[in-house]
């Protein structure tokens, strides 16, 4: 992106909502278990804040994340989820069968930290995602 | 070759519709999903998987692997792009 969209008000706007959306998409994974949210959306907001970030500032941009940091977090993303699969295997379940994870707590208290867990690797993966798109997308030269 | 594969995509669409008429329907209350399935993830759900999001225990944890899929899904998605769009860019070294 050769030059950012941003004005002085863009600018101050994002500065001040920017938190707020990660705060937000952070509060959307850890919550999901009782509210309408999840990994999915969680990353979506994550991904869309750093995204918007990017589209303001343009190449002055403080906290961008490159091509190659988005492509690691999205592997790690789906990695966490395959590897709770295999960890699961590993201590003598089925595979993604989390009540074997060894968590202390009563089996449903230890699937729901599994649960947790597989929904950090979405969000992460989908994050990843997301902002690997539009750095290709803007053709951003590292 | 373009020829057989348009056969090939017809026959497997005409096989995918043949195999749906044997599903059961969406609405029908006494389909086996409705009376066996669907009580066991609004009954047990929060017992057994210990999220009271009833949508999180059944996308999380009962068809735990079929987003796994989606998320590879995703994941693949985002890889296919950066290497179509970074083989179309011209090489620098």
């Amino acid at each position: 992106m050769r030059q950012r969209y941003g004005s002085l008000i863009l600018d101050t706007t994002i500065r001040l909502l920017v938190p707020f959306y990660l705060i937000y998409g952070v509060y959307a994974l850890v919550h999901g278990h009782y509210s309408p949210g999840g990994g999915f959306q969680a990353g979506v907001v994550l991904g869309a804040s750093i995204i918007m970030v990017n589209m303001v500032q343009g190449d002055s941009v403080t906290w961008g994340v490159s091509k190659q940091t988005a492509v690691l977090v999205a592997s790690i993303g789906t990695f966490i989820y395959a590897g709770i699969g295999i960890a699961a295997m590993i201590w003598g379940g089925n595979y993604l069968d989390y009540g074997v994870l060894p968590f202390r707590g009563i089996e449903p208290e230890v699937r729901a930290l599994g649960t947790l867990g597989i929904e950090t690797g979405v969000t992460l993966g989908v994050a990843g995602t997301f902002i690997v798109i539009f750095n290709l997308l803007i053709g951003r030269e590292e | 070759m373009k020829k057989v594969t348009i056969a090939v995509l017809f026959l497997l669409s005409f096989l995918f519709v043949f195999a749906s008429l044997d599903l059961a329907p969406t609405s029908d209350l006494n389909s086996p999903p409705s009376t066996h399935v669907s009580p066991r993830y609004i009954e047990m759900g929060y017992k057994e998987t210990g999220a009271l999001n009833m949508v999180t225990a059944v996308l999380a944890d009962y068809r735990g692997y079929d987003t796994l899929g989606e998320t590879t899904v995703i994941f693949t998605a985002g890889l296919a792009c950066l290497l179509i769009i970074e083989s179309r860019r011209k090489p620098k070294r």
